[in-house]
């Protein structure tokens, strides 16, 4: 299975790619379109510079080459949700050549996928079938929202590839800045290209499904198609380059257009807008800003102790990264990402809550993780305390203090609790002393128990060690 | 005719300032002339109210003495200028009743000048010919007529209606656009005088497209001066236009009456063409002769490529007007005729709404980008605008202009040169060169033919240098002294 994927990212600005129009998603039909969206007479597009920026951005982060001369051309076909009857496009000369990414398997492996180009376009507004039984509305909006095409090689052999793809796209957009990524609302949104052949065969006839709109849907689709494609192959048949349709309702596609009926776009420089020029200055400054992106976060967060899988996990959403480096901070990274992962993340599922709704804060959780540190509280009261933490967003501090639980460290004290422990049970001392070692855990057991689980686990083990090896 | 009618800008701004008269008073004067030439058909919507309006606020503003560089001058508007709120057709069906909710930035830049405007002028469908024929508001008239014969005359194009306007004492002045000749031509066959600016000169924004590459805004009126004071109001940067050139307007009129002494003329060979019009080679000469007299220097040069351009251009233009009027398709403005399906309502509402010349262009355009045929008519068309480009380069490190005749005939009769489109674009053979390459060009009457029709000359220079241009036009307007009137005119004055 030969897999490769166009995707088209809505770059993340306030106007359109050529006109001051909001860009922005969820307003009435057709309130967000200039004269120049809705392709009237006499009207020119005007390039918003902050796109091409945040072009440049993507492209920097996707190891990719930056063509300092690009060009603007119109690709024409009909259509009404295409005012002008040409979508402004980058054709021969895009903005940015070949890169690559590193994308993570779901068994832990790596693998780098090539970046064939991104280019800038705009957006067509939407066609409205579901309005009117016999008519279809168009929605104007969407109409010159400022696109990023990036397409993948054809690395991609699986339909979970395919996916970690789209994640790790994602991810780094939205490390960027330069995309939200949001597929439900269109902002990110796949063509995928599918072909099979047998192992050592060339290239298969591929078909394309346009526009799948979730990871999971990707994954679907190419499951389907590629099902599909061998089952016709088998069968004796050939595959016919089409364009398909990908049905979310039962996971099937279905032929849209065949190559016959393909459109020629005639595409042609676009004379109203001159060809792109950048300087050298404007990539290198904008090379300045990066943050750092995932792999390389990954790769710093393993120095830091932790686990490939804990790295990964943590670095696939840029929030999540961030609220870890400040739960992190001056605290022990591994211990952090255990409570990152594991206890906020099983808390916050379960109320059915994201991170930025988390009632509890990083830096509270910082806080947390500092008394454990400093042994004002055990790792098991921690967990009691957490729990009151995330019912009412107080600090931890607070809720031990309110609750008597901070640690007992006083070793007199202890002393007299284990002290205690073992005048109440002789019998058991001497079970013990007779070889039963495994009877310490029940004295260390009911010492912690008698100090209601404030007492120093660590004391406790030594005090005990000591008193009862005398 | 009334006097009024008669001033060229340059005497009614003196004379407003003057207040020898009032801008009501001269644009009622224009208004009366216009009523009594609207045989000529050179408005397609007529702004009467409008212009009153504005005459009104322009004399409010010479009373309190805030008078602006145009103000108080009624003018023709080509109706490929999208004025807010006024009817704007292109002169096509398919915008019969499309009144444009913005204003193009050059008519804005002229109404901010204080300037009038009378009317929307009649063109070509989307500028598309040289005769204004094509319009389906109906062929203008040129106020010209032959010695001895009444035919009706045409007024060139596709800037028809304006040329006409101005020429007939109806309009002091008026915009064009020119795509290959738009401004020159009719300015030749009208007797008058017009400049099409270097490209990027004037903003495209609000100005219908035919070939985006190609279309420049530009001024006509009866003098040199007075075209300069228009296009220093046309002229100037626009944000909103990317093809607009980031660059100070100079004062134009200062270049007029400059001695043209060491100037270099620039006379290209491959501009004598075979089988010239014998009138038109003789006036050349005499325009030659008249700048030598003037104390220019006349240099010989070549242009190799000319001979290519008109081919050039009828692959560039189409393909450009072929993408540029995708959006007339009856979905958001404009005419629409309802079909069965989407397909058909296309195909009814472009088939009822543009005329034979613009569907030829169409047709021709998307054949020459179309897969298979690209590399040989658009890519090949591009690579050879380039090389005329560079002969117009190379011509001006030898002079400074260049004279040439501007069309190879006078005006001819409406239904000549109608019965096959190839001898109606050789009009433009002299005027489409200086498009290609973006050069600036000003056309200005120099003299008459035989049968008493007015013949022009053309002066380009290089880009950005219109004063040059300006310079050079004022000393061979001054030679010229071209004087005489259309019959029309003639009768009336008498």
């Amino acid at each position: 299975m030969v897999i490769g994927l166009e995707v088209h990212a809505q770059i993340l600005t306030k106007s359109k790619l050529f006109s001051g129009a909001s860009a922005s998603f969820g307003a009435a039909p057709n309130t967000q379109v200039s004269p120049i969206d809705a392709g009237f007479p006499g009207m020119l597009p005007v390039i918003n510079k902050l796109c091409i920026e945040k072009a440049v951005r993507t492209g920097l982060g996707l190891n990719a080459k930056i063509n300092l001369y690009s060009v603007f051309e119109r690709k024409n076909y009909f259509y009404p949700d295409l005012p002008q009857g040409y979508q402004i496009s980058q054709y021969q000369h895009p903005i940015v050549g070949e890169g690559e990414i590193e994308i993570d398997l779901p068994d832990g492996s790596t693998k780098i996928i090539g970046i064939e180009r991104l280019h800038v376009e705009q957006d067509a507004g939407k066609s409205l079938h579901d309005q009117h039984p016999s008519k279809s509305y168009v929605d104007l909006n969407r109409s010159g929202n400022p696109l990023m095409e990036i397409v993948s090689k054809p690395h991609m052999n699986s339909a979970e590839e395919a996916a970690a793809y789209v994640t790790k796209l994602r991810a780094i957009v939205r490390y960027l800045d330069t995309c939200d990524g949001n597929m439900d609302e269109g902002s990110m949104r796949c063509d995928v290209n599918v072909s099979v052949r047998k192992p050592g065969d060339k290239l298969g006839t591929r078909c394309e499904i346009k526009n799948v709109n979730s990871v999971r849907f990707v994954q679907q689709a190419i499951e389907y198609e590629a099902r599909r494609q061998i089952e016709v192959i088998e069968g004796g048949g050939t595959i016919k380059q089409e364009t398909r349709l990908f049905d979310t309702k039962n996971g099937t596609t279905r032929a849209m257009r065949s190559k016959e009926d393909a459109h020629d776009y005639r595409y042609f420089p676009d004379p109203d807008l001159l060809p792109l020029k950048l300087e050298q200055s404007f990539v290198d400054d904008i090379k300045k800003t990066l943050p750092e992106l995932p792999d390389a976060k990954k790769k710093r967060f393993i120095d830091m102790g932790l686990s490939s899988y804990d790295a990964s996990v943590l670095v696939a959403e840029k929030e999540r990264a961030a609220f870890y480096e400040k739960v992190a901070n001056n605290n022990d990274a591994k211990m952090a990402a255990n409570w990152v992962t594991t206890e906020l993340a099983g808390a916050l599922n379960k109320a059915g809550k994201s991170l930025d709704e988390s009632p509890v804060s990083a830096e509270q959780l910082s806080g947390l993780l500092k008394l454990i540190a400093d042994d004002t509280i055990s790792g098991k009261i921690a967990k009691d305390v957490f729990a009151a933490m995330f019912a009412s967003g107080k600090d931890a501090a607070a809720i031990v203090e309110e609750k008597g639980l901070k640690q007992v460290t006083d070793t007199g004290a202890i002393e007299k609790i284990v002290d205690e422990v073992l005048a109440e049970n002789p019998d058991k001392i001497a079970e013990y002393k007779s070889g039963k070692d495994k009877l310490f855990g029940f004295f260390v057991g009911q010492t912690l128990k008698k100090s209601g689980g404030k007492a120093n686990p660590a004391i406790v083990n030594d005090l005990l060690k000591k008193k009862l090896s005398a | 005719m009334t006097k009024l009618t008669s001033l060229t800008i340059k005497e009614a701004l003196d004379g407003l300032k003057k207040k020898e008269f009032t801008a009501t008073e001269l644009t009622e004067a224009h208004i009366k002339a216009s009523e009594a030439a609207q045989h000529l058909n050179c408005y397609i919507t007529e702004t009467y109210d409008h212009a009153r309006a504005q005459a009104k606020e322009s004399d409010a503003r010479y009373a309190k003495g805030e008078a602006k560089l145009l103000d108080g001058v009624p003018i023709a508007m080509k109706d490929l200028y999208c004025t807010e709120g006024i009817r704007t057709t292109a002169g096509s069906k398919i915008l019969e009743n499309f009144k444009p909710p913005y204003e193009s930035t050059v008519s804005g830049n002229m109404f901010s000048d204080g300037a009038i405007m009378l009317g929307k002028a009649n063109l070509d469908e989307f500028a598309m010919g040289s005769s204004n024929t094509t319009s389906a508001y109906g062929n203008v008239i040129n106020p010209w007529q032959r010695k001895g014969d009444n035919k009706p005359l045409v007024p060139g194009g596709s800037s028809g209606g304006s040329a006409a306007a101005v020429a007939a004492r109806i309009a002091m002045g008026a915009t064009g656009t020119d795509t290959g000749g738009s401004i020159r031509q009719p300015a030749a066959f009208c007797g008058i005088t017009g400049i099409k600016p270097t490209y990027g000169r004037c903003s495209r924004f609000g100005i219908i497209a035919f070939a985006s590459s190609l279309d420049q805004a530009g001024p006509f009126a009866r003098t040199v001066e007075d075209c300069a004071l228009l296009l220093q109001s046309m002229a100037g940067y626009d944000p909103k236009d990317s093809t607009s050139v980031n660059r100070p307007v100079p004062e134009y009129f200062k270049s007029i009456g400059q001695s043209v002494k060491g100037l270099k003329v620039g006379v290209p060979k491959e501009y004598r063409v075979d089988g010239a019009n014998p009138e038109i080679t003789k006036l050349w000469d005499k325009g030659v002769d008249m700048m030598k007299a003037a104390g220019a220097e006349i240099v010989d040069v070549s242009l190799p490529h000319t001979k290519y351009a008109l081919q050039t251009y009828y692959v560039i233009a189409p393909a450009e007007c072929s993408s540029n009027l995708a959006r007339y398709d009856g979905v958001r403005f404009g005419l629409r005729i309802d079909g069965k399906d989407l397909n058909d309502t296309y195909e009814a509402t472009r088939e009822a709404g543009f005329g034979k010349e613009v569907k030829r262009r169409i047709l021709i355009g998307t054949y020459v980008l179309s897969a298979g045929y690209y590399d040989a008519y658009y890519n090949k068309a591009r690579r050879v605008r380039k090389l005329i480009w560079q002969d117009f380069i190379n011509a001006y490190e030898k002079c400074d202009v260049l004279l040439t005749p501007t069309a190879p005939t006078p005006a001819f009769a409406i239904g000549e040169n109608e019965q096959d489109p190839v001898t109606m674009y050789l009009n433009d053979i002299f005027t489409v060169p200086a498009s290609m390459a973006g050069m600036p060009g000003i056309s200005l009457p120099v003299g008459l033919s035989a049968d008493g029709l007015p013949l022009g000359l053309q002066l380009l220079g290089r880009p950005f240098d219109e004063e040059t241009v300006f310079k050079a036009a004022g000393a061979l307007e001054k030679a010229a002294d071209f004087t005489h009137l259309p019959q029309s005119l003639q009768a009336k004055a008498a």
